[in-house]
């Protein structure tokens, strides 16, 4: 072994044993981790990223098992070793934080005793002063009066506190290595920054390991030194990662980068070295320059839809003590403004990007304009007909529901597990254009897969049998099956991977340019919203701070808030990227010096 | 269909307790449909000159008091027993995950009703209720199904209640009201087959259960009334002749009785797998 790699895998293959067989999940791979480094796994996912780690923790599923190679951790095969003697090594050497921290949290723990649960294991610590130890570890993550937090339950904290205290757990014993699982997968931007410039600050200042493991390159490229992009279980490069973004070899790396979209991106050109053929949606209207089709709209203001001082106020839980219904509460403290008071219209054929931070209304302000969600005062003009009148429990069955249709977030979320592909689409046609089963509806079904290109004979197939993507177009096509005048995304490439992404979006902006759709984007990444978007709304507390272009918003921001959003997205400009590299190595010369 | 015999394959393929469960099971429903052809003597034809004959050749599972052949009676019970099960169980299903599912889907005064109803009857210890019922409107093969029926019903409305609370925001259900289905077709097209499997877990358990129950009360003398062949009634008429030594007349109706609540017992498993769209590949 080499003096500076201390974990070191090498040729390491897992196997899964599934009902159709055995499952090759990893296929020789090998990865050095020197002390200090912070090594960046990328891929997207079923790549073989979290088995990697899984393994080397030696946390593998039952059905999962090592076929070959070895994963060595100072000395000690991490493969070969006893269940005990890893138990020791997790924690003590090497730790891990999980993808999502409020499943990996004990719910019925205070945050304070689960730190020392670890400190006790490892003899970090003893009963006297272990309590001590733990409120000094959540002071060291920066959580705010940490005697207060010790005792907070998991439900009590943010996602991003829930993640620090994660954090906290990992670093209490101060291992040597840290592998980090998608530690920022579900927090805002902005709270994704800090919770990665802790870990950074953290690691750096102990001089620890770091496997970070992302689909975002953008992040890779800001916090790692070196990455290895995995592909269908293989290592495809290894490279540092001034050398990876600025001279990608394997065609894969070339794809993904090019998938990423950055502030400069342009939709057309995020697909452009696609080897994968099946993919691509190849097509003319891509094409068409976003910002023709904004002056376009400029020319003719064709409203569409306006929404006028919208408000929804949500009743808080009564957090005191039980109140008899003949005593009076004070019922302005118990309300919360979700949206207050926000006005804006949108074209015909236009998008608008609604962009924010969770809970900052976004979500509530679609489900209100799709109908799903009462509003509390305010007027939506929709196509010259105020829909606030109707109820929105009333709105399902009326001829108003074929204008407006949604994409939802979560693909898997929104597909019902026991309908078929083909069920899905047909759902919608059956109830809002009164088809009957049969040829008719056969042959739209078969249109409108066609029309957002998924394959015909995936159409009998159950959700659980189509990869995201698929599912992404499934939902697209239920939604545009009834010819909606208003198309409501609400983030609809958030679970999907990069090279996904592009290729749904430009499906959307291909669609919108042949059906002539409105479109209201929901989202937190203002560098996706651009690409699809002419104009751009930001929304805060309910609130809407700016509003312009969406070139104008990104590049020339008025507002702190906006700058914030803007600032926290990760980048990997070269220029900007070859400056922070450098200093990077820097530390690392004196570190080993 | 030949999709679900692929699935069905594949899913006894895996488990063997569940091959064994289902051919159980199929053999039980075989003896119900067949029995009067299966069974080699008359269960009602008395003989004065052979009672209470050991089991032998002849009477495979020996003769009874009045001389009747115990194996005979045994298979033949199996129709009336199952009968009462399946359709207490069907009947309790239907009705329970309908209140449940209401419940669990519009919250409120219908959730506050139908909760407290369900915990009216599990406040009661339920075979007594049973019995009450059964001694107030008498005693009849009609009467112990409703009393199952009464009986059973929390336990689905509960189980569907709770199902349909967790999975009624999930993205499908907004995307149908989106799809324009009213609140009653989304219940019944989109949330109800996606809390079958636990829901079938719960019948199988109640299948043994209720006929436990059923057996149980023809035992205390209420419901089947002698002579008709019933696990319950033989299982009581054998138990005055255990102490003489005559064990077979309890005996065989006993196992007869287990055996198919061992079965129901075990197929909870399997019948879950079986409607669980995400167990086929």
């Amino acid at each position: 072994m080499s003096n500076t790699s201390f974990l070191s895998v090498k040729n390491l293959s897992v196997d899964f044993k599934t009902r159709n067989g055995i499952v090759r999940a990893l296929d020789k791979v090998s990865l050095e981790v020197a002390k200090g480094e912070v090594l960046g796994i990328v891929g997207e996912s079923g790549s073989g990223k979290s088995v990697t780690a899984y393994t080397v923790m030696g946390l593998l599923d039952d059905a999962g098992y090592v076929s070959g190679g070895s994963a060595w951790f100072d000395g000690i095969n991490l493969t070969k070793a006893k269940e005990s003697s890893l138990r020791d090594l997790r924690g003590r050497e090497i730790s891990m934080i999980f993808q999502n921290p409020r499943a990996a949290l004990n719910p019925i723990r205070p945050v304070g005793k689960q730190i020392e649960d670890v400190l006790l294991r490892h003899a970090q610590a003893t009963r006297h002063n272990v309590r001590d130890k733990a409120i000094e570890m959540i002071d060291k993550v920066k959580i705010l009066e940490p005697e207060h937090r010790y005792h907070s339950y998991p439900f009590e904290l943010s996602g991003g506190m829930c993640q620090r205290v994660m954090i906290a757990i990992a670093l209490a014993c101060n291992p040597r290595l840290l592998i980090a699982d998608e530690p920022t997968t579900g927090l805002d931007v902005t709270t994704q920054k800090a919770t990665m410039d802790l870990i950074q600050e953290l690691t750096r200042s102990r001089n620890m390991s770091v496997v970070l493991i992302t689909h975002d390159l953008g992040m890779a490229a800001a916090y790692c030194d070196r990455i290895e992009v995995m592909q269908k279980g293989k290592v495809v490069e290894t490279a540092s990662v001034n050398t990876l973004f600025t001279n990608p070899q394997h065609s894969y790396t070339k794809k993904l980068i090019a998938a990423s979209p950055g502030p400069d991106s342009k939709l057309e050109n995020l697909t452009k070295s696609t080897l994968e053929k099946d993919e691509t949606v190849t097509d003319e209207g891509v094409t068409a320059d976003i910002r023709s089709s904004d002056s376009i709209a400029e020319k003719r203001p064709d409203v569409l839809m306006e929404v006028i001082d919208l408000v929804k106020i949500f009743p808080k839980r009564n957090k005191g003590s039980f109140k008899w219904p003949w005593q009076k509460t004070d019922s302005t403290i118990n309300e919360f403004r979700a949206v207050d008071g926000i006005s804006f219209t949108l074209n015909r054929g236009e998008s608008l990007g609604l962009v924010g931070e969770s809970g900052c209304g976004k979500s509530t302000t679609s489900s209100i304009i799709t109908r799903l969600l009462d509003q509390t005062s305010g007027k939506i003009v929709f196509d010259g007909e105020d829909i606030t009148q109707i109820p929105a429990s009333h709105f399902s069955r009326l001829p108003q529901r074929k204008k407006i249709q949604m994409v939802f977030q979560d693909p898997n979320d929104s597909l019902n597990p026991r309908y078929t592909a083909h069920d899905v689409i047909a759902d919608p046609l059956l109830h809002l254009m009164g088809m009957r089963k049969g040829k008719e509806m056969t042959e739209k079904i078969e249109q409108l897969a066609a029309m957002v290109g998924l394959p015909l004979h995936l159409l009998s197939r159950f959700p659980h049998q189509l990869s995201g993507g698929q599912k992404a177009r499934v939902g697209i096509a239920r939604a545009i099956a009834v010819d909606p005048m208003l198309l409501i995304l609400d983030e609809p490439t958030s679970a999907l991977d990069v090279s996904v992404q592009a290729v749904v979006l430009q499906l959307l902006n291909r669609l919108k340019n042949e059906l002539g759709m409105s479109y209201l984007f929901v989202s937190h990444d203002l560098n996706v919203v651009h690409l699809l978007c002419e104009r751009v709304m930001v929304m805060n507390k309910g609130r809407v701070v700016e509003t312009g272009t969406a070139h104008e918003v990104l590049r020339n921001p008025q507002q702190d808030y906006t700058r914030k959003l803007i600032d926290a997205i990760p980048h990997f400009e070269p220029e900007r990227m070859t400056k922070t590299n450098c200093k990077n190595i820097k530390l690392e010369v004196s570190q080993i010096a | 269909m030949k999709q679900f015999f692929r699935h069905f394959k594949y899913i006894m393929g895996e488990n063997p307790v569940t091959v064994l469960s289902f051919s159980m099971f199929f053999i039980i429903i075989f003896f119900a449909l067949f029995g009067s052809w299966i069974a080699p003597y008359d269960p009602y034809v008395t003989d004065a000159a052979n009672t209470l004959s050991p089991p032998s050749w002849q009477h495979l599972f020996g003769t009874d008091n009045l001389g009747r052949d115990v194996f005979s009676r045994v298979i033949i019970a199996t129709r009336l027993d199952l009968g009462i099960a399946v359709s207490a169980v069907a009947v309790s299903f239907l009705i329970g995950s309908i209140l449940g599912c209401s419940a669990g889907f519009w919250g409120g005064w219908t959730d506050r009703i139908v909760g407290r109803l369900s915990d009216t009857i599990m406040a009661f210890p339920l075979f007594v209720l049973a019995m009450g019922i059964v001694s107030a409107m008498g005693n009849s093969v009609e009467n112990i199904i409703y009393a199952t029926i009464i009986i059973n019903l929390p336990f689905y409305a509960r189980v569907s209640r709770t199902e349909v609370s967790v999975q009624r925001n999930a993205g499908y259900v907004q995307a149908a009201r989106l799809s324009g289905c009213s609140d009653t077709r989304i219940l019944a097209t989109q949330l109800f087959p996606n809390i079958l499997p636990t829901m079938m877990v719960q019948v199988s358990l109640n299948m043994g259960w209720a006929i436990i129950n059923a057996a149980g009360l023809s035992f205390i003398g209420l419901g089947v009334r002698a002579p008709e062949a019933e696990w319950g009634i033989m299982v009581a008429e054998g138990a005055t002749y255990i102490v003489s030594g005559e064990w077979w007349m309890a005996f065989f109706p006993g196992v007869a009785l287990m055996l198919a609540v061992f079965c129901f017992n075990l197929m909870g498993d399997g019948m879950r797998d079986l409607v669980d769209p995400q167990r086929r590949t």
